[in-house]
Order: structure tokens, then sequence, then C-alpha cells
């Protein structure tokens, strides 16, 4: 039967050694096939894959996935889900980009209006944090299962984006919303900049306050947690206004990268996001789940993007290709927690 | 001779890990008679009807039906030997009618291949009819009572053409005109020569449905006798007619003014205008059998769920308790009953779950001071001997016991005044037992005030202070220690003696 208890703790002292080499190799296994990936693409590309402006180009091609998947990890935790992210991405970059245009552009979305750059990336980081709440507002007061709630907001989000642009792109924006996406600094590009401050903030979110403690308190037994006296509604509002924040400064960083608030951007984006999550290791039973894993998972999904264009596979093999990598990351997550 | 028997199940032998939950074991009944099992909560009753219908396999020991003797290996196994069970709790699909629910699993069908509907509800309502169950078959099994539901249940165990019919606490949910129906089939199904093995802790049911009972206790056989020769009393001091064979290491604490005073306390059908006083360096014990309302009473009072009506105080004053965090802050704390469901985080680290509710008193401004939290941890580690390779341990891969004492932490950790304990050495070893009842008597010895639900009589003889016992949502009674007796709690919980 299933219900007899797990047994104790307590393991023959002549097996434990080889029980830590275990434990370690499952904890960073993740690692090791990211490693393996490298070396692979490497031969197979001729060493094109390893030279520096490559792994730096993978890097700022998943820097919008892995921004968005620091927050997926906290949704994750806590048996959630967030399909609406990349619907968050189009509004934020639409509103942005609005708020951004130089007084030259073709069509104009405010005219006349010219507002400094910091007040477009605030609106787009605003509208984010807006859409996120909503999200947990309907999750946490209505009782909505996370997964319908994001899923009403990820087609209302992508609808608004379009109204807000009349379903055009909004061109031709000032250099500094442009630097956010394309610019550097101290020879970084920005958005890996950004990429590593989410990741770092995100880390200590999760790790060292109470906020992260309290979630995956949550992940392990809202039942228990909520005897606990934790606020379960409040910790999983905060966590959707995080990660819906976070998409928000994804959608700035496509569109500055672009140069342009597209109302198409981020779509597809919450599955790149979900499984950069789970390859990473958050599980879907709740409980578990890391930031670095998360930053690994996103670094694996780039590498092959990036190692399979240079190959020259086509894009419907790519995604072939991606599709089996999730699969056997949650097989692997599965077994791991057996 | 030997035939007359329908089932004997002979020597039956059943551990889990740490707990011997049957030893040895017997049960013969007679075809066409109800055979009444009985035994204190954790006797094994259900453990060995578990066993008989393949939920549990036991480790040894021999099933003997109509003379041949059987292996049932799973549930399906046991219904096609004819052998159903109506369960305590019910497992109904809501969504779903009557009729598919009694024919869940083994539905007719018609030519094509496909569920027959139609001869579906025929069946049922013909069941109905021949039962006299007022019931529709087309209904969804959503709308209807508890009480309607357990007559679904029952109607779906006779479908069954079963020989040998378990029914585990029948009338818990129903109410006495569906007792009279629930009677009135059993007495049919015994003049056919079914057998019914009725498990039931209401004494006056014993004796007015059953011809012959067994008793149990602590997972062993005690007695088999014919109702006819039994008295209530006789039936109780089978039950509880043990010898106090644990210590319990109760120091002599100070008891002090009143702490928690809980007046007319509200909520459904389980808490009946529940009022009591808790004093300091007091253990309450709170005695009854399972569904009285015990539970219910804790997680009422700590904000699990809402009080309907009624007041709580704290040191005299009154608090407003609408969600645990109200709880903890008045300085109580709650170690549940259900480990698995309410208690351990099973995923999460030793460590993290012992802080699960102290945590805001080590995270000033919202971080985390780990290196306060460690000490704290290891702290509490030692204090309470907790065995475990590390505080980075998952708590699942820890025993019953140990999982019992870093809960026991996690509640030390919040400094409460106020304890309320539901079960605090269920399914845990011995030795693990005798070490919570040890911390239990320090934690009164200092000042606090312990509030114990527990449904081992001599835990709660051998702990409580004072015993408060219910039924059916009441309090039914207060017993102060010299008084306290088995019998005399006994008869309190099951309601045969009016509140001395």
């Amino acid at each position: 039967m299933s219900t007899t208890t797990n047994a104790p703790a307590e393991a023959p002292s002549s097996t434990a050694a080889r029980f830590n080499l275990g434990a370690f190799a499952k904890k960073y296994l993740i690692v090791l096939i990211l490693i393996g990936l490298v070396i692979l693409l490497t031969i197979l590309t001729d060493g094109a894959f390893i030279k520096t402006q490559n792994l730096i180009n993978v890097i700022r091609q998943v820097s919008a996935i892995g921004i968005i998947a620091a927050g997926m990890v906290f949704v994750i935790i806590t048996l959630g889900i967030d399909l609406s992210v990349g619907s968050i991405v189009a509004m934020s970059a639409v509103v942005g980009a609005s708020l951004a245009q130089t007084a030259d552009a073709a069509v104009i979305k405010f005219p006349g209006l010219d507002v400094p750059v910091i007040v477009a990336v605030l609106a787009g980081l605003a509208v984010g944090a807006g859409a996120g709440f909503v999200n947990g507002f309907l999750i946490t007061k209505f009782k909505i299962a996370p997964f319908i709630a994001t899923l009403g907001m990820m087609t209302a989000g992508r609808g608004a984006a379009y109204i807000f642009s009349n379903g055009r792109p909004i061109s031709t924006l000032k250099d500094g919303y442009n630097w956010i996406g394309q610019g550097s600094l101290l020879g970084v590009p920005v958005p890996i900049l950004l990429f590593a401050i989410v990741v770092l903030i995100a880390s200590v979110m999760l790790n060292r306050t109470r906020f992260g403690r309290y979630t995956y308190a949550i992940g392990g037994n809202e039942q228990a947690a909520r005897v606990s006296g934790i606020n379960i509604d409040r910790v999983k509002l905060g966590i959707y206004v995080f990660i819906g924040t976070l998409a928000g400064l994804a959608g700035l960083v496509l569109s500055a990268r672009i140069g342009s608030g597209n109302p198409t951007l981020g779509t597809g984006l919450e599955l790149d996001v979900i499984a950069a999550t789970v390859i990473g290791g958050t599980s879907f039973a709740g409980g578990i789940g890391t930031i670095w894993g998360s930053v690994v998972g996103a670094l694996i999904i780039g590498s092959i993007n990036n190692g399979l264009d240079l190959l020259n596979v086509s894009p419907f093999w790519q995604q072939v290709v991606k599709g089996l990598i999730i699969v056997v990351a949650i097989i692997i997550d599965e077994r791991k927690n057996r | 001779m030997a035939d007359e028997f329908i089932l004997r199940m002979a020597n039956i032998t059943k551990t889990f890990p740490g707990v011997v939950a049957l030893d040895d074991v017997k049960l013969d009944v007679r075809a066409g008679t109800v055979h009444a099992l009985m035994g204190e909560n954790g006797a094994g009753k259900s453990t060995l009807m578990k066993v008989l219908i393949g939920m549990y396999q036991k480790d040894s020991g021999t099933v003997t039906l109509e003379g041949r003797e059987v292996e049932v290996h799973d549930t399906k196994g046991g219904l096609n030997l004819g052998i159903s069970m109506i369960h305590q709790e019910l497992s109904p699909v809501p969504e779903m009618t009557v009729a598919e629910n009694i024919y869940l699993g083994r539905e007719p069908l018609n030519r094509f291949k496909l569920v027959d509907k139609a001869l579906m509800r025929r069946m049922a309502q013909e069941l109905f009819d021949e039962w006299n169950i007022p019931l529709n078959p087309g209904m969804q099994m959503k709308a209807l009572t508890v009480a309607s539901m357990q007559l679904v249940e029952i109607a779906k165990a006779i479908s069954y053409d079963a020989k040998v019919i378990i029914m585990d606490e029948p009338t818990s949910a129903i109410t006495e005109r569906e007792v009279d129906l629930l009677f009135a089939m059993i007495r049919r199904l015994r003049d056919r020569g079914t057998a019914i093995i009725y498990i039931s802790h209401k004494m006056d049911e014993i004796f007015q449905i059953a011809d012959e009972v067994t008793i149990f206790r602590d997972g062993q056989w005690v007695l088999t006798q014919s109702t006819a020769e039994m008295t209530q009393q006789s039936l109780i001091t089978a039950m509880v007619g043990r010898e106090l064979t644990q210590m319990f290491p109760k120091e002599h604490a100070e008891i002090g003014e009143v702490l928690l005073e809980v007046k007319n306390l509200n909520r459904g059908r389980l808490v009946k205008d529940v009022s009591f006083t808790l004093r300091r360096g007091e253990i309450l014990g709170l005695a009854g059998l399972v569904g009285a309302g015990r539970t219910e009473v804790l997680e009422t009072i700590f904000g699990v769920h809402r009080a309907e009506s009624g007041e709580i105080l704290v040191d005299g004053k009154p608090v407003q308790i609408k969600q645990p965090k109200d709880a903890i802050n008045a300085g109580m704390a709650l170690l549940t009953e259900d480990r698995r469901a309410t208690g351990i985080m099973g995923v999460l680290s030793v460590r993290d779950n012992m802080l699960a509710a102290a945590l805001r008193r080590y995270s000033p401004g919202g971080f985390v001071d780990a290196k306060r939290l460690e000490e704290a941890a290891e702290e509490q580690r030692k204090a309470l001997a907790i065995k475990t390779p590390s505080l980075d341990q998952l708590i699942k891969n820890l025993s019953g016991g140990n999982q019992q004492k870093v809960l026991v932490s996690r509640w030390l950790l919040t400094l409460p005044d106020i304890l309320m304990i539901d079960e605090p050495t269920r399914g845990i070893d011995v030795g693990a037992k005798s070490e919570i009842h040890r911390l239990i008597s320090t934690m009164a010895k200092e000042g606090k005030a312990i509030l114990m639900v527990s449904s081992e009589m001599p835990e709660i003889l051998g702990m409580s202070d004072r015993v408060l016992v219910m039924h059916e949502g009441e309090v039914t009674g207060e017993v102060p220690r010299a008084e306290a007796t088995q019998d005399k709690i006994m008869q309190l919980a099951t309601g045969t003696e009016a509140a001395a």
C-alpha cells in the first residue's frame, strides 16, 4: 500500500558516502546536462558555439525568458502557474514604447507628449505589476485556479495590447529607451545585466526573506502553512505581482531590443519560461525549486535554440527537440522525487 | 459444525512500521447473523476489515470463506468473492447520478459496447423498490444529503449480492428514520443468509441489531460472545479493561489562574455550545469517540474554521480569532491531528518545518536571520532529541515520532502559553511516545496550559488533570483526575450516561 510510512532516515554508514555522491549528482544533474550540451554543440559547430560573442548572444537571447523564469519559480513552487506572462510582455512593450516615441515618428500614439524615458520604464513595470495584481486577486479572493485566471489574462491582455497599439508596432523610439535592449554598461549588454540583477534579487528573496520561506512553506503543504499562521493569500498575491512586474521588465527589454513596441511580442513566451523553470528542477508537485536552476534551464533552452540555428536545423525541428528535452527533464524530475 | 461459519479469519497479524496493528487475531462470523465488531479507536477493527476486503495485505494468518481458504489481493478480488464494505467515509462521485454511482466500474453495456444508461437506471430503480429506498436513481449524487448518500452506499453494497457485508459506522451520519430503514434492510439481508459485520460505537444499536459481538483491544482479540449474554457494562469493561501498562511521566505542576476561557462556542453539528476553562499548568484531556467533535473544537478555537458564535477569552480578555495567525498572536499553538495533511511540509527540510510558525521572530524587517535561526533549530533538535542526520534532511525521510517532535518544536518556537494538541502520539512508536508525554508534562510544569485530545484512554487518564468528554458535538461531562476511570469516560463518550 502507498499509505505505509517512509523508512527512517538513518542509513547504514557503509552506504553513506555513495548516497552523498548520488545526492550531489542529483542536485547538479542539470548543470552537468548544460555542460554536456555546450560540449556537444561546440563539437558539432566546429567551435563556433563556444566563441565569446556567441555565448554572449545566447545569454542575451534568453535574458527575457530568464528574467520571467525567476518569478515563475515562485509561482510554481506554490503549485500555481502563470500563462499570462507573454501577454503582459506585449502590454508592457506597447505602453512603454508609446511613452518613448520620438517627435519624428510617422505614427505617434500620444502626439505632443514628451516624458523622460524613466517614466516610460516605470509605466511598463506598472502595467506588469497591475496585471499581476489582477491575476493574484482572482486567484486569492475568488479562488479561481491559477491556470484559468492567467489564461483569462493571457487572452484579454493580448487583446488589450492590440487595442492600445491599433494592431501596429509602436516605432521610432528614443535612444535612451532602446539602450535597455541594445546598449551595454562596462562592456556588458544591458539585458544581461538586468537578467543578472533580477536573478540576484530573486535569489535573495527566495532564500533570505520571510516571503521566500513562506513561498516554500505554502508549496510544501498549504494547509499546514495556514495552520502555522501564514497569510497564504497575501504571499500568493505578492508572488503574482512579482512575476507580473518581471514580465513587464522583459517587455521593455524585448521592445527596446527591436526598437519597437510590437503587440505580438512575447507570443508563446510563457511556454519557454515554464520550460526553463521546470528544466531547472522546479517541481510541479510544489515546494521545490531554485532560482539558479531556472537560470540553467533558460541557458539550456538558449543553447538549443542558438546551437540548432548555427547548425541550420529548421525551426520546425528545433521545436521538436525542445519539446523532447522538456519531457525528458520532467521524467528526470519525477524519478528524482521518488 | 464449522460449516455454519461463513467467514473465518484466523491468526491474522498485520504490522505497520513501528506498530503492530493486529496481533494474531481471529474473527468467526456465522451465515445469517449480524456480528458486531467493537473496540476502542485504534483497536484494530478497521485494519482487520481492510485486510478482509483486500485493501491491506496481511502479514500472516488465514481467511476462510464458506469453508474454502482464500487470498484477497485487492478490493476487486474481495468483491468477486462476495465481500463488500460500506465505508465510514463516503467516496461518491458527486457529478454522476445515483445509478451511475451504484454501478461504477461494472456498468451494463448495450450491443454497441456503450454504457446502457436506461438499463442501468432501471436496475437501480428495481433495487430501490425491492429495498424500499425512497430515492430517485436519476438524481445527481451531489444533490443528496449525507444521509441519502449513505443509503446509496448501502444499496451499492447490497447490489453486489455479497455474502458478507461490512458496515463501518453506517449510522454516523444518518437520522433516526433512516436508521430504522437501515435496520429493516439489515434484518432482511440477515434472513436471506447474508452475514453482516457491524462496526459501531453506539451501544444501543449493538444490542438492537447484533446477534454476536467480537471485541478487540490494542490489536488483540479479547472475546466473542452472544449479545444476549452481555450487558452494556460488561461490554464496556471488555473494551477498555486493560491495565495501565505504560508509565506516564506526569509531573506535579502548579495549577494557576484561568488562562483560556471558551464560552458557548458553536460551529455546525460537531461543536455545540461548548464551554470550558483551562488554567495555567493544567493538562485538560478532551476525550470522546472519533467524530465526537473534539478536533473541530480545537480547530474552531484556533481559527482554522470560523466559529458561528461564542466567545474566547485569553487571560480574561476577549480575543477575536478569524484565522490561525490571530490565535498564534494570542499565544496559542495547535499541534494538528493529521500529521501528513496539516502538519509536515514533506519536501521541505527539518529546519524549514521547525521555523514555519515562528519565522516572524527570526526575520526582522522581513529578512531571515540565518544565524539565529540555525541556533534556534539546533537548540530544538538537541532539547527534543530529534534523530535526523542534519537539519537539511527532508522531513518526509524522518520516522513518525521524529516528525512529530519537529512539529512540537515548530510550536515551541512560537513561545505559546496555550498548547492545543490533537492526538499527540498517534502512529508513533512507544519510545517516542513517552518522550512526547514527558515533553507535555514539562510544558505544563513551566506554567503553560494544555488542551489535549486523545483517543487513547491510558493517555487521557495518565496525563490529564481533568477530563472533558464529548459526544456528538456536545460536552457530556467533566471528570476530575481523581474520579476519572475508563468506564466513566466511556459511558459519557457513548452517551449512555447523562452528564454527572
